[in-house]
């Protein structure tokens, strides 16, 4: 059933089954997403979706906050675009996040993050936690320096490929992206090598071997076509 | 079971009890059990049998009666004495167990561990939740039963509709009490109103419609222990509670959550629910009637988080114990994606006395928005530190000063800390407001779980907020950026604070950043976690300024 929200005061028309994300995209109204990737699941965890909805005393995220009739919805307010710069400030201040050196430089979803933020410098003090690089792979590695905890790749490997090596270990800032029980990538007995975690991962911490600066493109539409192929019997490319 | 059969054992059990004259009460709650209260129990008991006194005297294990900074506490009770002259004995060792049990035989007071029971620390208490605590063995549900127990239960399968149920918790005016106060009728309806939920089709087709009950006794708050002592001193209250909210929502299985470090209030809940079982208070057609509800243990593996409840519910699931967005509510869709009614511990032991008094005692008690009682661990520098049940509306400076005696001699009272790392330090200046939910949030802090520190002019403020972001960045789940790097940055700052290193750009930065993580944070442990910050900001920050170095000058 379609519904009617307004989203920066322009009406928008939506399904009931829709998020505030679905239905400012298919309006054509930016909101900033880091976690969120088309094909995989909704967490809500990296804020950079959050907008103000009336009528709430808290801020929403876009991307897994369901429509209602009649909704009114600010997604770019000043006060949004202070808290999204203090977000991706923080992001950069927590590992060692270097473009200069980087694989995925020019093609990252962090950098552009911050290019649209208007993000120039940190305001934090960096952090430089002394974090390692699995290359035991043979196909792919994972650098934990570039690592910003979106889970993209660990919903990306349990969800559409079933196969769940990846996932989290350990909490807070001590958390990281762990192959099974935390071995070396490499000697994964369930890891089958798709590479749909490399589609996923937003930044240079999972790369092809072999690609250096800048070289590490991907290829993220194959993870929705699976979907939707494998969900609505439909091969749309 | 059925009212009658239940009258009788209340009745066989104090009949048992009155053939005795006195009972010798030892704490067995764990600040006491560490202190040897066991070894007391056995020599009281082996002394009274040498004695020749069994049929007299009665040595009984009993929940903390709160005073734990004198424990081992072991209380006399006379048996047929009205009004009962109770008498109370601080610090026991077993080698004491002689000359008090000659005391009670000649009705003298053993003067030199005497301590008064008298005291502004008991007489200002009011006890509701902690009633029986101190006055009845926890792993005896014969003892709960003679105390009145399980008749709510029985009242409401007999008598009252599930809304009728409801509507009587709504009246009362109960709120949560594991923090943030929402109204717990309004929650019971809620969940009673929502469609049952389909459970994994691995199941039994007969329970794949399912509601749950949630008992979070995750209690994590450093230096909180209300729903420990409850659980341990009263651990079938607690039951009663969930079972009549099974029934007023229409769950039949109840979960407690408990945290794994309490082994002693996990063992005493495993008793107490094998107890209540075995004589068909739990379990299939309770009360002869068509209502069936059954409790299980479920531990958790000490993550702070998981006192929130969507994490909570993830880590019964299996999963990771890992918040996210609300909505959906639980009460919408909770464990396995069913209505799931998640109470704190206080919360459901105040079930059963409303049920059984009625809601309109219960709302006769505490302020106008605040009803009841709540229960305090309070700690800290205070002269006598232990668990105390106050009503609502009481004020600070009542508590510090008349229940726990103020602080100790030549220092000065500087600031209450409530809440725990969700809350905030209250000043000297709001000693005589009142303790509810309103009065606390507007001073920027929180009723929380009911930690209560009071401190000293010697305490550093900084050094306490740097303390308790500390503890919420080393129990940040990850999930989300702000909570996770944003409370490792706040720590950062705090420290370079600490060392001499920090600037007033420092300053600006970390108010700002309060303000960022408390807004954007995905649940509740985020969203709080900035209070001890913000609060001695605005209380205290000369203490922050005077720390604080000149800007280098730019070259």
């Amino acid at each position: 059933m379609a519904r009617t929200l307004t989203i920066n005061g322009q009406m928008v028309s939506a399904r009931d089954e829709d998020t505030i994300l679905r239905a400012a995209q298919d309006a054509g109204i930016h909101i900033p997403v880091l976690c969120h990737l088309d094909g995989l699941s909704d967490v809500g965890a990296c804020r950079f979706c959050l907008v103000e909805v009336a009528g709430s005393n808290r801020l929403l995220p876009a991307c897994t906050t369901r429509i209602q009739e009649g909704m009114v919805v600010q997604t770019d307010t000043e006060q949004l675009r202070n808290y999204r710069r203090h977000l991706i400030e923080l992001l950069f201040a927590e590992r060692n996040h270097v473009c200069a050196v980087c694989v995925a430089n020019g093609n990252c979803e962090m950098q552009s993050l911050a290019i649209q933020l208007g993000m120039t410098h940190s305001r934090y003090d960096y952090m430089f936690p002394s974090l390692g690089v699995d290359l035991s792979h043979e196909r792919f590695g994972l650098d934990h320096n570039r690592c910003i905890m979106c889970t993209r790749c660990v919903r990306a490997c349990d969800e559409i490929e079933g196969a769940h090596t990846l996932d989290v270990f350990g909490r807070g800032a001590k958390a990281r992206i762990v192959t099974d029980l935390g071995m070396p990538w490499g000697e994964s007995p369930t890891c089958t090598s798709c590479g749909k975690c490399v589609m996923a991962c937003p930044t240079g911490a999972l790369f092809k071997q072999g690609s250096t600066v800048a070289e590490m493109t991907r290829d993220r539409s194959k993870l929705n076509f699976l979907k939707t192929a494998r969900e609505e019997r439909k091969w749309i490319v | 079971m059925n009212p009658d059969e239940l009258n009788r054992i209340a009745q066989a059990e104090q009949a048992a009890l009155s053939r005795h004259e006195h009972a010798i009460n030892v704490c067995v709650g764990i600040a006491c059990h560490s202190g040897g209260s066991e070894q007391i129990r056995k020599a009281l008991e082996a002394e009274v049998k040498s004695a020749g006194l069994q049929g007299k005297c009665l040595v009984r294990g009993v929940g903390c009666p709160g005073l734990c900074a004198e424990g081992p506490l072991v209380s006399v009770e006379p048996l047929h004495r009205s009004p009962p002259q109770e008498l109370l004995y601080r610090k026991v060792t077993p080698a004491d167990a002689p000359a008090l049990v000659r005391s009670v035989v000649r009705e003298e007071p053993l003067e030199q561990l005497r301590i008064d029971a008298n005291q502004p620390f008991f007489t200002r208490q009011l006890k509701i939740v902690l009633e029986n605590c101190g006055h009845m063995d926890p792993e005896r549900i014969e003892d709960y039963i003679a105390r009145g127990g399980y008749q709510a239960l029985i009242k409401v399968l007999t008598e009252m509709t599930p809304q009728e149920v409801i509507d009587a918790l709504s009246r009362s005016g109960l709120r949560g009490r594991g923090g943030a106060g929402f109204p717990t009728g309004l929650k019971w309806a809620t969940v009673a109103k929502a469609t049952p939920g389909r459970y994994p089709t691995y199941v039994p087709p007969d329970i794949q419609s399912q509601k749950f009950v949630i008992c979070n006794g995750d209690e994590g708050d450093p230096g909180a222990f209300m729903d420990r002592s409850v659980m341990e001193g009263d651990p079938h209250r607690v039951l009663e509670g969930m079972a009549i909210a099974g029934y007023a929502v229409g769950a039949r299985q109840g979960f407690i959550y408990v945290r794994a470090e309490y082994a002693l209030a996990v063992k005493r809940l495993r008793t107490a629910i094998r107890q209540a079982q075995r004589i068909g208070l739990l379990g299939k057609n309770i009360a002869g009637t068509s209502f069936t509800f059954d409790v299980d243990i479920r531990l958790g593996a000490g993550a702070f988080v998981c006192g929130e409840e969507t994490a909570l519910i993830a880590s019964i699931e299996g999963g990771r114990g890992l918040p996210r967005p609300r909505p959906p509510y639980p009460a919408e869709s909770g464990l396995w994606g069913c209505p799931t009614l998640i109470n704190n511990v206080e919360t459901l032991a105040n079930v059963p006395p409303i049920i059984t008094k009625g809601a309109d005692w219960f709302a006769s008690i505490g302020t106008e928005k605040s009803k009841g009682t709540k229960v305090f661990a309070l700690t800290g520098q205070v002269k006598r530190s232990g668990l105390i049940e106050v009503p609502m509306g009481i004020t600070l400076r009542e508590i510090v000063f008349e229940i726990g005696g103020g602080v100790p001699e030549g220092r000065q009272f500087k600031a209450v800390q409530t809440g725990g790392p969700s809350g905030g330090c209250i000043p000297a200046d709001y000693l005589d407001m009142p303790v509810d939910y309103e009065s606390l949030a507007k001073v920027g802090s929180i009723m929380g779980s009911g930690g209560l520190i009071v401190m000293d002019d010697t305490t550093d403020m900084v050094e306490v907020a740097r303390f308790f972001m500390d503890f919420c960045m080393e129990e940040s789940c990850g999930k989300c950026i702000p909570c996770r790097a944003g409370t490792a940055q706040m720590h950062h700052i705090l420290t370079k604070i600490q060392q001499g290193k920090a600037t007033a750009r420092d300053l600006r930065l970390l108010e700002e950043l309060s303000n960022v993580v408390k807004h954007t944070s995905l649940c509740g442990l985020g969203q709080s976690a900035p209070n001890p910050v913000i609060s001695t900001l605005r209380y205290f920050r000369h203490e922050y300024e005077r720390k604080l170095v000149p800007e280098l000058e730019r070259v």
